[in-house]
Parts: C-alpha cells; sequence; structure tokens
C-alpha cells in the first residue's frame, strides 16, 4: 500500500528526516512511535506532499507520488488527520464534511450520513460550528472528515493527544472498526498503549532516523529500544 | 467655524446622506472585491483599481459602440464580465504561481499591474476625459419625502443591497463559497481533503475582479472617466477593507457606509475640509480598533 524508501526533509534549511524508510502493507495497523520532536509529524506530512521530501521516494498504490500535490494524492485514496487537529472553525460540523463531498465521488461507502451513525455524537452538533467544539468533537470530525475521502488508507497523526481517557477509548474502538472495513491506517503515537494495543506493526522514530522496524511482539521484548527511545 | 450646525437644514443633511449612501454603493462593491480577494487568497491586489478603472472605460466604450438606450445595459453587463475575463488570464498566467511568496512580493507584483494597466488605458483610451449618459429611465430627479433626488442614485441604492445578498449568499450557501472560507484560514487542509485550492483561488480572484469591474461600471456615468481613478479607488477601497476588517465582507460594508456618509455629510458641514472627514474618521476608529471594526480573518 506505502512504500516510503530513504527519505529526507528539510524545514526551510534544517534537516529534519534522515533518510526515513517504512513500509504499511493493506489491511495492517502500524505505528510510529517515539518523543515529541522526533519526526513522526513530519513525516506525515511528507507522505502526504505538505512538506515534500528533497530526497527518497514515496510509492502509494505501487504508483510513485514523491512530490505530488496534496489534493491529488487525497484523491489517490490516502486520507490524513493532522495532529492539530486543524478543523474549518468557521463552517460548521455538517459543512465541514459536505465541503469535500465530490461530485464525482468515487463508490465508497463514506458520506455525512454514515459518518454520523460512525460518531454519533456529531449528529446532534451538526449545525454548530467547529471552532466551538471541545477537543474530543474536534477530533472525531477531523478522522470524519478524512473519512469522507473514501480514502484506502488513513495517516493518523496522535489522534489521542489531549484527550480526556473516556474519548480516547471511544476513538481507540472506532480505529479498531475502522480496521475491519479494510481501512489501512499509519498511526503516529506518543501514547504507547493504546498504539501498542491497536498496531500489527510499529517503527521507532529518534532524532528523523527510523530506529526500530517490526512486529508489536518484537517491540515488546527488545528493552533496549524502548528504554532508549521511548523512555519506558 | 462657529454657527456652522445651525445653518444645516434637515432637508439638505437628508438629501446629502441619501447621496452619500449612493456612493456607498459603489464603494462597498469595489470593497467587497478587494476584501475577498484579499481574505481569501490573502493578495493585497493594488491592481483592483485598475480593473475599476478598466471597467469604466469599457462602459463607455461598449455603450457608444452598441448606441442607443440599449447601450447602457449592454455595457453593465459586458464591462465587468469583461474585467473578469482579464483577471481570469492574470491570475492563470501569473498570480497562480505565486500564491506561496510573501505579501511584499505580491504587493510590489500588483504594484506593477497597476502601471501597466495605467499605460495600457493612456493608450487604449488615450488622456481625453470619457463620459456615459445616464439613460432616460434614470434621468432626472424622484420627489421622496419632498427632496429631489436623482433617479440614477436611487437605482444604486437598490443594487448596492442586491449586490450585498448576492456576497452573502455566495460566501454562506455555496460550496464554492465554503471551500472559500475554510481556505481563508487553512488552505493546506482543504487541500488535504481532495479539494483544488488553486481552482478555488481562481474562481474567487475572478469574482473579487468582477465587482471592481462592475463597481467601475456602475460608476461610469455618475463622473468623468478619467486617467487615476484608480488610484483614488484603491486608496479608498483599501481604508475601507482596513477599517471593516480584512476579509471580512460585512466590515466593507461597514467601512463604505462610514467612508460614503462621513464624506457626505462632511461636504456640508465644512465644504473646504471635506476631503478630511472620512480619513480623520477612519483614523479614530483605527486607534481604538487596530485590526478592524469586524473580525478579520487575518
Amino acid at each position: 500500500m506505502l512504500e516510503v524508501s530513504e527519505i529526507h526533509t528539510y524545514y526551510g534549511l534544517s534537516h529534519v528526516l534522515f533518510g526515513v524508510s517504512l513500509s504499511v502493507k493493506p489491511g495492517e495497523i502500524v505505528c510510529l512511535l517515539g518523543r515529541n520532536g522526533a519526526g513522526k509529524s513530519t513525516t506525515m506530512r511528507s507522505i502526504m506532499g505538505l512538506t515534500p521530501p528533497h530526497n527518497g521516494t514515496i510509492r502509494f498504490k505501487g504508483i510513485t507520488c514523491t512530490g505530488q500535490k496534496p489534493y491529488l494524492l487525497a484523491r489517490m485514496g490516502m486520507g490524513f488527520v493532522p495532529d492539530d487537529r486543524r478543523v474549518f472553525a468557521d463552517l460548521t460540523v455538517g459543512e465541514n464534511l459536505e465541503i469535500v463531498q465530490r461530485k464525482k465521488r468515487k463508490a465508497g461507502i463514506w458520506n455525512k450520513d454514515s459518518i454520523y451513525d460512525f460518531f454519533p455524537p456529531l449528529r446532534k452538533i451538526d449545525s454548530r460550528r467547529a471552532g466551538f467544539l471541545s477537543g474530543g468533537e474536534q477530533q472525531m470530525l477531523t478522522i470524519g472528515r478524512a473519512l469522507m475521502t473514501n480514502p484506502d488508507m488513513l495517516l493518523l497523526d496522535e489522534p489521542t493527544e489531549g484527550l480526556a481517557p473516556l474519548v480516547v477509548q471511544l476513538l481507540e474502538q472506532q480505529i479498531r472498526q475502522l480496521k475491519e472495513t479494510g481501512l489501512t491506517v499509519l498511526l503516529a503515537e506518543q501514547n504507547q498503549n493504546i498504539a501498542l494495543g491497536l498496531s500489527d506493526r510499529g517503527y521507532v522514530i529518534d532524532n528523523g532516523v527510523i530506529r526500530f522496524g517490526g512486529t508489536i511482539q518484537e517491540l515488546m521484548e527488545n528493552e533496549t529500544i524502548r528504554q532508549k527511545y521511548l523512555c519506558i | 467655524m462657529h454657527g456652522f450646525i445651525s445653518q444645516i437644514s434637515l432637508p439638505s443633511l437628508l438629501q446629502q446622506i441619501l447621496v452619500g449612501l449612493s456612493r456607498t454603493t459603489i464603494l462597498f462593491i469595489v470593497a467587497s472585491g478587494l476584501s475577498l480577494v484579499l481574505g481569501v487568497l490573502r493578495i493585497p491586489n493594488l491592481a483592483h483599481g485598475s480593473f475599476y478603472m478598466i471597467g469604466a472605460f469599457l462602459t463607455y466604450s461598449v455603450a457608444a459602440a452598441v448606441g442607443g438606450k440599449a447601450g447602457f445595459w449592454v455595457a453593465m453587463v459586458a464591462a465587468p464580465i469583461g474585467v473578469a475575463l482579464i483577471s481570469l488570464v492574470m491570475e492563470r498566467g501569473l498570480f497562480c504561481h505565486l500564491y506561496d511568496r510573501e505579501h511584499l512580493m505580491l504587493l510590489l507584483f500588483t504594484f506593477s499591474f497597476t502601471l501597466v494597466f495605467g499605460d495600457l488605458v493612456k493608450i487604449i483610451w488615450g488622456s481625453d476625459f470619457r463620459s456615459v449618459s445616464i439613460p432616460p429611465v434614470f434621468q432626472g430627479s424622484l420627489s421622496i419625502f419632498g427632496l429631489p433626488l436623482p433617479r440614477y442614485n436611487l437605482f444604486l441604492l437598490v443594487i448596492g443591497p442586491l449586490v450585498a445578498l448576492g456576497l452573502w449568499i455566495l460566501t454562506q450557501k455555496t460550496k464554492i463559497g465554503k471551500i472559500a472560507r475554510a481556505a481563508a484560514v487553512d488552505r493546506e487542509m482543504v487541500g488535504a481533503v481532495g479539494i483544488n485550492v488553486s481552482l478555488v483561488f481562481s474562481a474567487v480572484f475572478v469574482i473579487g475582479c468582477f465587482l471592481a469591474g462592475l463597481g467601475g461600471a456602475l460608476v461610469a456615468p455618475t463622473q468623468n472617466i478619467t486617467q487615476g481613478m484608480d488610484h483614488s479607488i484603491i486608496m479608498e477601497a483599501f481604508l475601507i477593507v482596513i477599517v471593516g476588517g480584512l476579509g471580512n465582507i460585512w466590515g466593507a460594508l461597514l467601512g463604505a457606509l462610514i467612508f460614503g456618509l462621513t464624506d457626505a455629510v462632511g461636504i456640508l458641514l465644512w465644504p473646504q475640509f471635506a476631503i478630511v472627514f472620512p480619513y480623520a474618521v477612519v483614523v479614530t476608529i483605527l486607534m481604538f480598533r487596530p485590526r478592524g471594526l469586524l473580525k478579520s480573518t487575518w
């Protein structure tokens, strides 16, 4: 589904990612773990084309798409949920979802109604301005908005950051349910308990370098990696 | 300046307010276009005034070419569309490659266009004054509460709210308007959900410039069409947009009302210094609300 090989990404002059490689197979949930500032979000932004890498290649569904414009990647089936949520604050919840809907929509299960079935709390606040939502509601809306594009793969950047435990639990369930619909997920997380519980495989990133890649089982057993980069 | 206020009669004040309101209409139409482009595309388009001037000159040419009673109406429609087409070429050809540049670069770039357009207008239309005559329907005055009010000004008073309504529907009710409002705040995220922001920007730019052209067409019968009308309007339009709140359409309306009315009443109060009034009010407002009266998208 997704193959990232040897990408180097810069913000202006500062070199942030140093040859990051990772792959995600169809139907998998793969997590990207690392401390704050390790390069998780930059990896996500690079894949989505928001901060295109200088070197290296990204292949999505077998097509090389390095440097492709974000809106084209989204139309290819890549959904993006940024870590800072970024709902369209001036629009209502419903409008946030509606503007994503395309006329020549490819066949898919997601529309405004099925999003509301998936995240029932959103239905009640359909006409509320997105800027006035709680953190949990905003997160549901951002995920819903990404699902409206009927993606094949979802880039989920720290979906549980700063949310109440009850909301985190709900999101965890819903992400698991998404996996059952066949959606592929790349999940960046600081919260290991959630990430390890959800994922099939994991990568550990630190200072812009991938330090570990393997199954969750292997990661649990590798004390050195966990202590050194995840500070447990 | 003793005794000024007492010399002003109520009827003349009311009439002056009505004249000011029709001036407000023109200012609002032009400023709302500028505000739209500023709010969504973040381009401080100095060439907006040039589009207004071109709109006025096109109105003259079309009205003269078609002639007769129909000339005016054909020109009212054709001139703004002509301006919109010019802006479309400009946006697709040049601006769409420059959205990521810093504001100063864009400011200089649009400024260079004011010079180019200024010279083009001089080459095409020469430096004589041009004028468009008011169609017979709008000639003469109508008496309202015993006050004679030029019919054309009344026509403008009808057009203004219609344009405001149209803009409200466009930004609040249509999909492209909603996308534009989202893009005004977070254009990157709009792209990340599969929307081609560039096309939306193009549409918004063209609509904004259409409004400049419409303002030029509407003003054409009320004054001499000359070189330099681009400079005076762009100054006023920017002030209106800043006072109202950058990117806020209702701010443009409010700003135009303040500007148009203080101008009109100022002439009555103190004719020699009338030009000072709107600017003094603008300065006063900005001292207390430096970001403008209504919420800015910046």
